[in-house]
């Protein structure tokens, strides 16, 4: 048969590659200093734009969609290409993808950092974003698809199916979750609210672990895996029975993020169960990694890319293991809210996904450049250092949280807290400072790599089109011995509808139910809408990512009553567009704030936060002191209340803004009794507002909840 | 646009989770069978695709 010749692309996989590298040490950096700022506040200037909240989801949006997906695209368009015998279907549509992809991140860069965010983690950006993000995933999709129907490989091997799921799956998860009623150009609404929004975010938040951080880079792990190991994987049956097994569990797990929460317990349970399970198809994929280097391990003493590899898939597993773990509900009783997450976290993000992008650059570099790696010594420093600085980050966070959950738990013997808030803040402090020096070591490793690629490159050739050859694939005439599974097999299309019917029975039944079942979300009738000041108050409360660090969702155990107050209450959220509850609590729990200072406190707390706490970790927000209310958006803000069903009297609007004044006046004065002098038209007014009426819907015996308040 | 539409009766809301379960079980039932009854040459002439090239 005849021999086509053709040529891959190389110079978008070393476009993405770039990017990989440069974004790495981005967002490692803003980690970094997210680290920092916790026990030296001071280190976020002053300055509204590097300050924690802010700073926090640039880092988290960084790692994830820049720099994991960034390698993510390089190792798919590489693999992609030799796995189909063909090159990309439309250099065209790479280059819309590579440009249109760094424009967003850069997008979000800016809009983060200037405080633009919907207040969902991982999801914070923006509409227009929004929009951006799911135009340039359909030039991805077309483009890969359009590569794998003109390939010259009858098969679709593993790698690609977990491509094709990983398309559709995050395709799926950021159109549903991203559903939002813009106020403005760069302002918008949840179109969910409360527990609804809570549910349907961390259906999201944890997809996007699993389809965006887990399914591309195992596709990844299974090309790259046995090429620099050259044998192939140890079971191939394995790696089919692991790819559906994985997609079919993963999308319902979401629910463990909310356990004890005021979501419904049956979506609780379901999320439980479907963690536990998650065990096997991840320990599946983890040991067809590692046994494929079965009798091969002379060889990862030698090499560095497999070095990080099996490091990587090590952490995978222990990521992977520890995660049902976690999603226990009396585990997760002590883990969550701590820093215990974050070490969770920070080992799939420093030892899978991190680790695995060093390894596809350090294989790709110098397969590219057709040279040798500069110094392979170098790159086993690197693997050193990153190994260490994982370790040095992980074993501080684990103490941290495990001593922090047990301090909020502990009572005297007379049925006493034991300990106020800061102090369990304080006593946990010195591990923040190992954990930062952790990262450091991380991030010097990343940047002697970045030294070696860039040396390997000034002695190497970039071949910008690799010659290849393949025979095409020909229409078989008859298919007389053809099983319907091996149709099946080859058939890209139907593997994506498969593919989405498998992730979309794991969404529907989970979501469906809380949407339609009235008795899911009891109504409190003491419950109502915010005043718009309130509402101006919780937008800057979302702005300033005070959710980062502070939850707004009280479970219902002795301590957290006994510090915060009665137990949250789904109905108390159905106002709530975006839910607030947070994931982390840096700083005590917010959702029975209201009521429990006085608003002259708030105002020097917001000032300066060490006048009123002592040793407390908070940065100062000076400039919500100076910030003008802008007061002019309020007719938009409370029209799209309404649209959302917020009982908003009709033509509320046009005189939300009189009601707006009368509240501001009255915080002014009484702010004025305390010898503050501020007009009312400042952003800390609205945000004291806020604070004040949070919670408060349903404290029936104000006396009791502040008698028993803690904090 | 109010996204609250409450049901107001379960009758015959199980047969959501039947035909869930079912679709579950018939789909790793096939996987299965495909895994297992595809010969192994199949699957080591497709595992080597990543080698080949």
């Amino acid at each position: 048969m005849q021999l086509e010749k053709f040529h891959y692309d190389n110079k978008i996989v070393r476009a993405f590659g770039y990017a990989t590298v440069i974004f790495s040490v981005v967002g490692m950096l803003a980690g970094l200093w997210s680290a920092i700022q916790i026990y030296f506040p001071q280190s976020s200037l002053n300055f509204a734009p590097t300050t924690f909240g802010r700073l926090r989801p640039l880092h988290t949006n960084a790692i994830i969609f820049a720099f994991v997906g960034n390698a993510s695209f390089a190792g798919i368009y590489y693999s992609l290409q030799r796995l189909c015998k063909s090159r990309l279907y439309s250099d065209k549509l790479s280059w819309i993808h590579f440009w249109g992809w760094q424009l967003i991140i850069a997008a979000a860069a800016i809009t983060l950092l200037l405080g633009k965010t919907t207040g969902k983690e991982y999801a914070e950006l923006e509409w227009p974003i929004d929009i951006a993000i799911t135009l340039v995933w359909v030039v991805f999709g077309i483009n890969m698809f359009g590569t794998i129907i003109k390939r010259r490989e009858k098969h679709l091997y593993v790698a690609i199916w977990f491509y094709i799921a990983t398309w559709v799956t995050v395709a799926l998860l950021h159109i549903v979750n991203s559903i939002e009623i813009p106020v403005s150009f760069l302002k918008s609404y949840s179109w969910y609210a409360g527990v609804q929004d809570a549910l349907v975010q961390w259906w999201y938040g944890h997809n996007a672990v699993a389809f965006f951080l887990t399914t591309p880079v195992l596709g990844l792990m299974y090309y790259f895996l046995p090429k620099a190991a050259n044998r192939p994987v140890y079971s191939y049956r394995l790696s089919i029975i692991h790819f559906w097994a994985l997609i079919f569990l993963y999308i319902w797990a979401g629910p463990h993020h909310l356990l004890y929460t005021a979501l419904p317990d049956w979506a609780q349970s379901l999320g439980v169960v479907f963690s536990i399970m998650l065990i096997a198809p991840s320990w599946g994929g983890m040991l067809n990694g590692l046994f494929t280097l079965r009798g091969a391990w002379d060889k990862v003493r030698e090499e560095p890319v497999l070095k990080f590899m099996v490091v990587a898939i090590t952490c995978y597993g222990m990521a992977t293991f520890e995660g049902p773990m976690l999603s226990l509900k009396s585990v997760n009783a002590i883990s969550h809210f701590t820093d215990w997450t974050i070490a969770h976290v920070h080992i799939g993000g420093l030892g899978w996904n991190g680790f695995m992008a060093f390894a596809i650059l350090y294989y790709l570099v110098p397969k590219m450049w057709d040279t040798n790696l500069y110094s392979k010594k170098l790159a086993t420093n690197h693997f050193w250092l990153g190994t260490i600085g994982i370790i040095v980050y992980a074993v501080p966070m684990y103490w941290a949280g495990f001593e922090q959950s047990l301090m909020w738990k502990a009572f005297t013997p007379e049925g006493q807290l034991k300990f106020q808030f800061l102090e369990t803040v304080t006593s946990i402090k010195p591990l923040y400072v190992l954990r930062s020096i952790g990262g450091t070591i991380y991030l010097v490793g990343a940047l002697i790599m970045v030294y070696n690629l860039y040396k390997t490159i000034k002695q190497g050739r970039f071949i910008a089109n690799e010659e290849a050859e393949a025979a095409p694939l020909l229409k078989e005439a008859s298919r007389k011995k053809e099983y319907w599974h091996r149709i099946l097999e080859r058939k890209p299309v139907t593997m994506l509808v498969l593919s989405l019917i498998v992730v979309a029975i794991g969404g529907l039944i989970e979501l469906i139910p809380t949407f339609l079942v009235k008795s899911n979300i009891p109504t409190i009738a003491s419950v109502k809408p915010y005043t718009p000041l309130e509402l101006h108050g919780r937008d800057i409360y979302v702005r300033e990512g005070c959710y980062t660090c502070h939850s707004q969702m009280i479970r219902p155990f002795r301590d957290e009553v006994a510090r915060y107050g009665e137990y949250s209450k789904a109905g108390e959220f159905v106002y709530d567009h975006p839910f607030q509850w947070g994931s982390k609590r840096t700083g005590p729990d917010l959702a029975r704030e209201g009521g429990k200072y006085p608003d002259s406190w708030h105002y020097n707390h917001m000032y300066d936060p060490r006048s009123m706490s002592p040793g407390s970790i908070m940065p100062q927000y000076g400039w919500l002191l100076d910030n003008q209310l802008d007061t002019a958006s309020t007719p938009a803000k409370i029209r799209a209340m309404q649209t959302l069903g917020v009982p908003y009297p009709p033509g509320y609007d046009q005189i939300a803004n009189r009601d707006l004044m009368v509240q501001a006046d009255s915080i002014a004065s009484n702010l004025k009794k305390d010898k503050i002098e501020t007009p009312s038209s400042a952003e800390i007014i609205a945000l004291i507002a806020y604070l004040q009426r949070v919670g408060r819907d349903i404290k029936t015996d104000p006396k009791k909840t502040l008698a028993v308040n803690k904090n | 646009m109010k996204f609250i539409h409450y049901l107001e009766k379960t009758a015959g809301v199980d047969i959501f989770g039947i035909i869930s379960l079912s679709i579950f079980v018939l789909f790793f039932l096939a996987m299965l069978t495909w895994v297992f009854k595809t010969k192994k040459k199949t699957f080591s002439e497709i595992s080597r695709i990543p080698l080949d090239n």
